[in-house]
């Protein structure tokens, strides 16, 4: 799951690769993302694995580690 | 006094090459861009031919996260500027970014991207539409994307006339450097709009040709069995800079820019006004504005679409313009190579005369076969031909009734 969420934001962001990634990793502190980014990447999660990730949950993750979680939670 | 506005550099993104060098030499081998349709299956169109930019990696340009951001005309017109700014050899750490613009002409914009972004939402509902659609999509993008690229504080706008944007674009970089606001200015004109919904729209309209089986020879301006224009894409952009500008920081010149002209036809949506009466005005603006006479004109890229209308009244707006001088200037439609890229034709275009002015040369029409008795003038059959050229002109015509003419002369 976790290696999944990478692999899109990874490629969302356009990044070179997935080093330095962990849990941890915040998608705008860390990534850089801008806002748009961050919406991007929660329609990319929520095609993939098919759930609804209501904004005012998605306003609440802070790092992907967050993100990982409430998916597993809610799937 | 005006302040004089030189040329110091050119970028070209074309269906015939990328970069001047490629561009210049196919050019002048006569080579046509035009080929089946890649970008999407055309197999149910009535026009499967375009001529599409090949061998374009936008990572080649822009950093690959952005570029994933943007819409292949606003990548095609970052590209463009790059291109433009390295032959310029401007050091953007050096200039005053304050007094430096964009003027950019797009005809339609992001299609690609509201292509898309439509079928998600027809298809996934309203919540599956990107949140980069509309900054992918609108117009203006190309012109916001390539200041925040270069940091170009300066004016800045987008010319939407239709196949007149970017000569339009250009002359208003002119005038802004002319008039003093900006001393630098990146303008031309950027496109990408071989998509499934503006191919169908042209074919509708008849106006595009149908020799899917003879691409090579599908564009065939002023000859008498051209059957439509042919689609193309890509980008041209200039480095317009004031003279003392460029002349004070060694730069090298191509040529100067001495008049702009344009005019409207008021007259019909998409046909041009009878006698090309609209397209004669626009030029003879732009030779007032050049402060010149017709008979110091030596070259016209005419814009020279081959459909059967726009050649034979643009013919004829150059004999108005022009009276019996018009039989002794060389005229030549460079979209029988290039296709026809719509709002960005000026821009290639207004290189091609560059082109003309540096070498002394005149570009070939290609597959020129059939006089038309309605249209008389020389256009440079099948070979291009070497003539001194001082000053060039570059006309184009846009839906709506659009007319828009710049002059370059020889520096």
């Amino acid at each position: 799951m976790f290696e999944k969420i990478v692999e899109i934001v990874v490629d969302q962001l356009g990044l070179d690769n997935a080093d330095h990634i962990t849990p941890k990793t915040s998608l705008m502190k860390d990534l850089e993302a801008d806002s748009l980014d961050a919406v991007e990447i929660i329609m990319a999660l929520e095609d993939e694995f098919d759930i609804e990730i209501p904004d005012e949950e998605a306003e609440k993750f802070k790092n992907i580690g967050d993100i990982t979680k409430y998916i597993k939670e809610n799937k | 006094m005006k302040r004089r506005v030189v040329v110091t550099g050119i970028g070209a993104i074309t269906p015939i090459g990328i970069g001047k060098e490629n561009f210049f030499n196919a050019l002048k081998t006569g080579e046509c861009g035009i080929d089946t349709i890649s970008r999407f299956d055309a197999t149910d169109f009535n026009t499967q031919i375009a001529a599409e930019v090949k061998d374009f990696d936008p990572t080649d340009y822009i950093d690959k996260k952005e570029a994933k951001r943007m819409d292949r005309f606003t990548q095609f017109g970052v590209a463009a500027s790059k291109l433009a700014i390295e032959d310029a050899a401007l050091d953007l750490e050096k200039i005053n970014k304050d007094r430096f613009g964009v003027v950019i002409g797009s005809g339609i914009g992001g299609l690609e991207t509201l292509e898309n972004e439509h079928k998600k939402l027809i298809n996934k509902g309203p919540g599956r539409v990107s949140p980069f659609f509309i900054p992918m999509m609108i117009g203006n993008m190309a012109a916001g994307r390539i200041s925040i690229a270069f940091g170009a504080k300066g004016p800045n706008t987008t010319v939407v006339t239709a196949c007149a944007s970017s000569t339009n674009a250009i002359g208003d970089a002119f005038k802004i450097l002319q008039r003093g606001d900006a001393d630098i200015m990146i303008t031309g004109g950027t496109e990408a709009s071989i998509t499934p919904s503006a191919v169908a729209g042209f074919c509708s309209m008849k106006a595009m040709s149908t020799r899917n089986n003879d691409p090579k020879a599908a564009s065939r301006p002023f000859d008498k069995d051209r059957d439509g224009f042919i689609m193309g894409e890509g980008s041209g952009m200039l480095i317009l800079e004031e003279l003392e500008h460029a002349l004070a920081r060694g730069a090298h010149i191509y040529a100067e820019m001495v008049g702009y002209g344009m005019s409207a036809d008021a007259y019909h949506i998409t046909s041009p006004a009878p006698g090309g009466e609209g397209a004669a005005m626009s030029m003879k603006h732009a030779i007032k504005d050049a402060n010149i006479t017709p008979e110091d004109i030596d070259y016209i890229n005419a814009h020279g679409t081959s459909t059967p209308l726009n050649d034979k009244f643009e013919s004829m707006a150059i004999k108005s313009a022009f009276g019996e001088h018009a039989y002794k200037l060389s005229v030549s439609s460079t979209k029988s190579m290039t296709g026809h890229l719509l709002g960005a034709a000026g821009g290639i275009e207004a290189i091609v005369c560059t082109l003309a002015l540096m070498e002394d040369y005149i570009p070939p029409t290609i597959n020129y076969t059939t006089p038309d008795p309605e249209c008389d003038l020389d256009y440079t059959p099948n070979k291009g031909s070497k003539k001194v050229v001082n000053y060039a002109l570059s006309n184009s015509l846009g839906f709506g009734g659009h007319n828009a003419s710049i002059i370059l002369k020889k520096y």
